[in-house]
């Protein structure tokens, strides 16, 4: 580390727990960024960020550019989403997503005209400077950007700091995780984006310093990053030490400036802010060229992919597209991963898009992960413990996710758990600990769900009582007074018998009653013939409905060949 | 001895009247039980437990006309919420109000069929209905509570339960399969104080 000039600092401070998982990122890390070839078809999740869903606003069969925007963000945490090339809009419908279920999710399809062309595109703001923090942020937000290291946070909503007052902007170039060589590659072959990026953030916060946050395993990208800070004072690039999760924010930010965020607290309240080295590059693309995100970088990994590779892939080419153009699968695969392999998840399935969140697609053969023996009994070994970097107590969660305990795995910080899988690593056991705890998280979060959907089932049945009420309250008001005002009048008619002069009335009423009979048939309250003729009408609405309904059932669970017979049958 | 009697009756007097004034300061609208049930049932307001709303049962379990156990919609834990609050014995769910369904189901009107009667719009006990007479009918999804009080009135039967689509924010993640396996039993999992969960 002699050549480490002193642009280049360590680390002084470090983290608790942490492990050190066989890298593998020698497959991929001197692989230069690729561009993969014009796809037929893309699909675009309206969902693939944190926060709410994109609304579309284009329909099917409308012709698109690229970059043009495809769905709009909805909400102030939401991210819009563009078309990754000029084609036209096939579908906007369910499709696979990339998730641990297996779920569909609405989705826009994309086909290609194969010309690539750019639609009408914002303007570039080379003079970031001249332009308000406000301005840049609501260019962030058209632009889709969003944290690329995975988390998918949209970066507009989290430079919107609010009172706090942000000193030191922290880089995350750390990339702890084993096999991914994405940033690693970016910092290597464009650092000068990530500067111009981290010079936008910088303007943007008010901030004074940057640090620059990379492992000590990539001393290329430290090199790199180091010569393209050389000018500006308020960077210095700083060495960690390879342990994973040195990556995960609150540990880089303990690493670097020796601050521990406390549960609960954002790292903005004390002056800190970390972004990922690929987002700053889109800052920079979004707000200097005006460029929409609509691609990102992907290591393509493992054993079981024939030639790994690091590529540029447009936001919603399918995962087998990439693959059948990076040379396809070796024979043996049985395991598809997005992410990494500490914190990525098994996709069911390869038809899904690569989406924002999508950093690296691993796939598996049995021989080239580490054995999976069936889990045995928790022995208390506490050696979860020793190596969480969270500092939480993994078998106390452990016992009471598994228990159904919820609110005790709460009491015990289950929601400070950064799912980094640490503890699964290590555990004797082989106990899927992440596997539990994710599932206490959804558990707490559907239990919320519910309560909250029993506060609004409640006030409506409240509010339907009380309107119930107060229409009957209504009703007989309205029927006493009818009946004291006929009081009244039969009162008055006694005492005041009528003079002659006033009988015309009489006729008048019974014509009316006449025209009534005349309108209505025979009807009397009471009487027969209207009660048979409604019961009658009744029975053949039901009879008329009953058909229907068999007709459309027919027509929905067969094949319209039936239909058709009923045609041919009528003509 | 006059003194004491006398002292005696005053005290008597002050607090009494101070109780008096107490009772109607701190007086409390409704049975704070009842409330307390309420909050744990689920607001279905199907009418499964015989009552005609949630509210009306938590009203009878707290004046103990009716059992813990005549929920479905609420299920297995409801039952030990309520025994926990109440101080009771969880029991099993009664049979004769019906069983726990395995998946959230919601109402779906076919408005190809539908007559416009609006006898459903009438039965929902949420209002989670929406149409006029002659008109279409639809269910309002996110607020129908799957309760199925609509399903009976429905003369042409137009009306079908449907589990929830689930989306991608209401994704469950399952019990780990080991869970299920001969690791031995952990209901006996330690429960410390809650304090000790903050050393």
């Amino acid at each position: 580390m002699s050549e480490i000039g002193p642009k280049v600092t360590k680390a002084r401070y470090d983290f608790h727990g942490g492990i050190h998982p066989p890298e593998n990122k020698q497959l991929t890390r001197d692989r230069p960024i690729r561009d993969l070839p014009l796809m037929a078809r893309y699909v675009l999740p309206l969902h693939m960020h944190i926060g709410a869903s994109a609304r579309p606003v284009v329909k099917v069969g409308e012709r698109v550019g690229k970059g043009q925007v495809l769905a709009q963000a909805t909400d102030f945490i939401s991210a819009t989403i563009h078309a990754p090339t000029s084609g036209t809009v096939v579908a906007i419908d369910d499709h696979l997503i990339p998730h641990p279920g297996g779920l569909r999710a609405p989705s826009i399809l994309l086909e290609s005209d194969g010309d690539d062309l750019w639609a009408d595109m914002l303007e570039p703001w080379p003079d970031y400077q001249t332009h308000s923090p406000t301005a840049l942020r609501s260019r962030l937000r058209e632009s889709g950007v969003v944290g690329l290291g995975g988390a998918v946070f949209p970066t507009a909503a989290k430079l919107a700091t609010g009172p706090a007052q942000v000193t030191t902007l922290v880089l995350n170039g750390a990339e702890c995780e084993p096999y991914i060589t994405c940033d690693d590659r970016l910092m290597r072959e464009s650092p000068a984006d990530i500067v111009a990026g981290a010079r936008i953030a910088l303007h943007m916060l008010g901030a004074t310093q940057c640090l620059i946050g990379i492992e000590d395993n990539k001393p290329e990208s430290l090199t790199a990053m180091r010569t393209a800070v050389a000018e500006d004072p308020r960077f210095a690039v700083v060495s960690v030490p390879t342990r994973y999760p040195a990556g995960g924010e609150k540990q880089l930010i303990r690493m670097l400036t020796g601050i521990e965020v406390p549960r609960g607290r954002r790292a903005t309240e004390y002056g800190l802010l970390c972004l990922n080295v690929a987002t700053v590059a889109s800052v920079y693309q979004a707000v200097v060229h005006g460029l929409p995100v609509i691609d990102r970088i992907v290591t393509l990994t493992g054993g079981g992919v024939v030639q790994p590779d690091n590529f540029k892939v447009r936001i919603g080419t399918l995962m087998n597209d990439v693959l059948t153009a990076a040379g396809g699968y070796r024979a043996g695969v049985d395991r598809l991963i997005m992410g990494g392999p500490m914190m990525g998840f098994s996709l069911p399935d390869d038809t899904v898009p690569v989406v924002k969140a999508t950093n690296c697609m691993l796939a598996l053969r049995p021989e080239d992960r580490p054995e999976e023996p069936a889990p045995q009994p928790c022995i208390r070994c506490s050696l979860c413990a020793e190596a969480c970097p969270a500092d939480l107590l993994p078998q106390q969660l452990y016992w009471y996710a598994r228990s159904r305990q919820f609110d005790r795995a709460v009491a015990y910080h289950l929601f400070d758990c950064i799912e980094c899988g640490v503890c699964t690593a290590v555990c004797p056991s082989h106990i899927p600990l992440v596997d539990y705890y994710r599932f206490a998280k959804t558990e707490v979060w559907a239990q919320e769900r519910e309560k909250s959907k029993a506060t609004v089932a409640r006030d409506r049945f409240e509010f339907r009582k009380e309107r119930l009420e107060r229409q009957k309250a209504e009703r007989e008001a309205a029927l006493n007074k009818k009946r004291q005002a006929l009081e009244a009048k039969a009162a008055k008619a006694v005492q005041t018998p009528k003079p002659p002069g006033d009988t015309p009335a009489e006729p008048q009423t019974s014509t009316e009653t006449a025209a009534g009979e005349a309108a209505y048939g025979e009807y009397r309250p009471g009487h027969a013939p209207i009660d048979t003729r409604l019961d009658s009408a009744v029975e053949a609405a039901r009879a008329r409905s009953k058909a229907r309904r068999a007709a459309l059932e027919a027509q929905r669970t067969e094949a319209p060949i039936p239909e058709s017979d009923d045609e041919s049958e009528k003509i | 001895m006059l003194t004491a009697i006398l002292v005696s009756a005053g005290l008597a007097l002050v607090f009494g009247i101070l109780l008096g004034v107490a009772a109607q300061w701190f007086h409390v609208d409704g049975n704070p039980l009842a409330e307390k049930i309420d909050a744990i049932l689920p607001q279905t307001q199907c009418g499964q437990c015989g009552f005609p709303g949630c509210r009306p049962y938590a009203e009878a379990i707290a004046s103990g006309q009716a059992d813990i156990n005549q929920c479905p919609p609420g299920g297995e834990t409801t039952i030990k919420n309520l025994a926990d609050l109440l101080g009771v014995e969880p029991k099993p769910l009664n049979a004769e109000n019906g069983s726990e369904k395995e998946v959230p189901l919601v109402a779906v009107i076919d408005e190809a069929v539908c007559i416009g009667c609006t006898k459903c719009i009438q039965a929902c006990p949420v209002d989670a209905i929406l149409g006029a007479a002659k008109q279409m009918h639809t269910v309002i999804t996110d607020e129908c509570t799957g309760c199925e009080l609509c399903l009976a009135p429905c003369p042409v039967d137009c009306i079908d339960m449907v589990p929830v689509h689930g989306s991608v924010d209401d994704y469950r993640f399952p019990l780990p399969a080991s869970a299920q396996s001969a690791v031995p039993d952990v209901t006996a999992a330690p429960r410390p104080a809650p304090e000790s969960a903050h050393v």
